[in-house]
């Protein structure tokens, strides 16, 4: 409960240290790619899930409920509880295992914002396109989707940051990228720079890759540039 | 080696009484853990709420308080769980308790933020009116008009930090994690029954949460604002990412 006299300032112990980065850069960088793959997996499974999804509560809006409400359950189940439910049947060593937990706690995110933002095609543009002779599929690759992009792209966001800090949890049973770095160090007498180095480089996977995307929808959505404030 | 499958061996683990009953059995994890959370959701509220009300209150931060959200969705909880306890505040509950409350204030304060902001200007401007100072203002219009927005956050928080103290048996800090953390630490073909049941035991705790505490939000909320609320706490919840 109180003050370890013994773990403050001691000099053997610092917060950062180059030292421990330059010895152990393949150990960074095989848990940094871990991380990095991880993540890219769960995103590319997830969004091929959820934006069909999301497309389906909006073509037949009985199902939108459905689909919210069995999104929103997945994404209120605990991380842990998750991984708890897929590990005895996927393996408890299997990298698989964290990638369905991750899977299915970034399907919320991305299956709401998208639906948001096709809620949010103007009807004045499927009326057109309806008159333009646009059957369901072409309006919906022409004009819904695109239309949808900004509010699909905020769901990728969102999902891609709360993901990179997921995958972490995955440490417990060793396939957790970045996570490994910082429970190793924990457990390796409280080993400061290396729990520092994995969670700064935890912080920045995300900040880049949210970056990324960002850029990414910009350049996918040109008219709406000015929109945006 | 298995004779069951591994929901029936977490049955067989749910139905021993000593598994419930021993030091850190189910009912000791439970108490901490619910210690834990209710410390943690008390000391955000603390936090956030009197800046948040006092940021939509004064109509600026707005930015801010998406910048925090934002943030700490980027930081793992693993990361905090793991570092505080090598600060000033030392082993045992309190960084614990202080890693999950840094969770809990960005639904917090945005929902606090978003309640003061999304008040009628007229009811402002009425108070003002009748001669009530800023604080007036502040403490007996926006305030009781904002509480649905309160309780709103207060759900997503709650709910937020029962799942996360989950994580807090990485750095054994107690709670319904442990039991997880134990059965990984078994193997699969021992501990298998342990981590289906440990997994269950902390989704039903977060599922009562969040139905309990929707049954709150429902009671505490004036019926002619329930059904625009609900609309809006959802806005609300969407720009944050609410995770």
């Amino acid at each position: 409960m109180s003050f370890r006299l013994a773990l403050q300032e001691s000099p053997g112990n610092p917060w950062f240290s180059w030292r421990y980065v330059q010895d152990n850069s393949d150990t960074i960088l095989a848990a940094l790619r871990e991380h990095a793959i991880l993540t890219a997996e769960a995103m590319l499974i997830a969004t091929a899930v959820a934006v069909p999804l999301a497309v389906v509560a909006y073509w037949y809006r009985p199902l939108t409920g459905p689909i919210l409400a069995l999104s929103g359950v997945l994404y209120t189940i605990p991380s842990l509880a998750l991984l708890a439910f897929v590990a005895p049947y996927v393996g408890t060593t299997n990298p698989g295992s964290v990638l369905i937990a991750l899977v299915l706690y970034a399907l919320l995110l991305i299956v709401r914002n998208s639906l948001a933002g096709l809620n949010q095609v103007p009807p004045e543009a499927r009326d057109a396109a309806q008159g333009m002779g646009y059957g369901r599929w072409g309006r919906l690759f022409r004009i819904d989707l695109p239309l949808a992009l900004p509010g699909i792209v905020t769901g990728l966001r969102l999902a891609t940051v709360s993901t990179v800090a997921l995958v972490t949890v995955g440490a417990l049973i060793g396939h957790g990228g970045l996570g490994d770095l910082i429970l190793t160090g924990f457990r390796n007498n409280f080993y400061k720079a290396e729990i520092l180095t994995g969670a700064v480089l935890c912080v920045v996977l995300a900040l880049v890759l949210d970056l990324l995307l960002a850029m990414a929808g910009r350049l996918l959505t040109p008219w709406s540039r000015r929109a945006v404030r | 080696m298995r004779s069951e499958n591994p929901i029936q061996q977490a049955l067989t683990w749910l139905n021993d009484p000593l598994n419930w009953t021993n030091p850190g059995g189910i009912l000791d994890r439970l108490g901490e853990h619910l210690w834990i959370s209710a410390a943690a959701v008390a000391l955000g509220c603390v936090v956030a709420w009197p800046i948040g009300m006092w940021l939509g209150h004064a109509g600026r931060g707005g930015s801010l308080v998406v910048l925090i959200s934002n943030l700490t969705l980027a930081i793992p909880t693993i990361a905090l769980l793991t570092i505080l306890p090598l600060t000033f505040l030392g082993f045992g509950k309190p960084p614990v308790v202080v890693a999950l409350a840094v969770f809990a204030v960005p639904p917090l304060l945005a929902n606090a933020y978003t309640g003061v902001r999304s008040i009628d200007p007229e009811a402002r401007d009425a108070a003002r009116g009748m001669g009530l100072s800023g604080w007036q203002v502040l403490g007996r219009v926006e305030l009781p008009l904002a509480v649905p927005y309160l309780a709103a956050g207060f759900r997503t928080a709650s709910v937020q930090v029962v799942a996360t103290a989950a994580l807090a048996s990485f750095v054994n800090g107690g709670g319904l994690g442990q039991i997880i953390s134990a059965g990984f630490g078994l193997g699969i073909s021992v501990g298998g029954g342990q981590i289906l049941a440990g997994g269950f035991l902390v989704a039903l705790l977060a599922m009562l949460v969040e139905a309990v505490l929707a049954v709150v939000e429902r009671v505490v909320t004036p019926k002619p604002l329930r059904k625009a609320r609900g609309r809006a706490a959802r806005r609300a919840a969407v720009a944050t990412g609410s995770a």
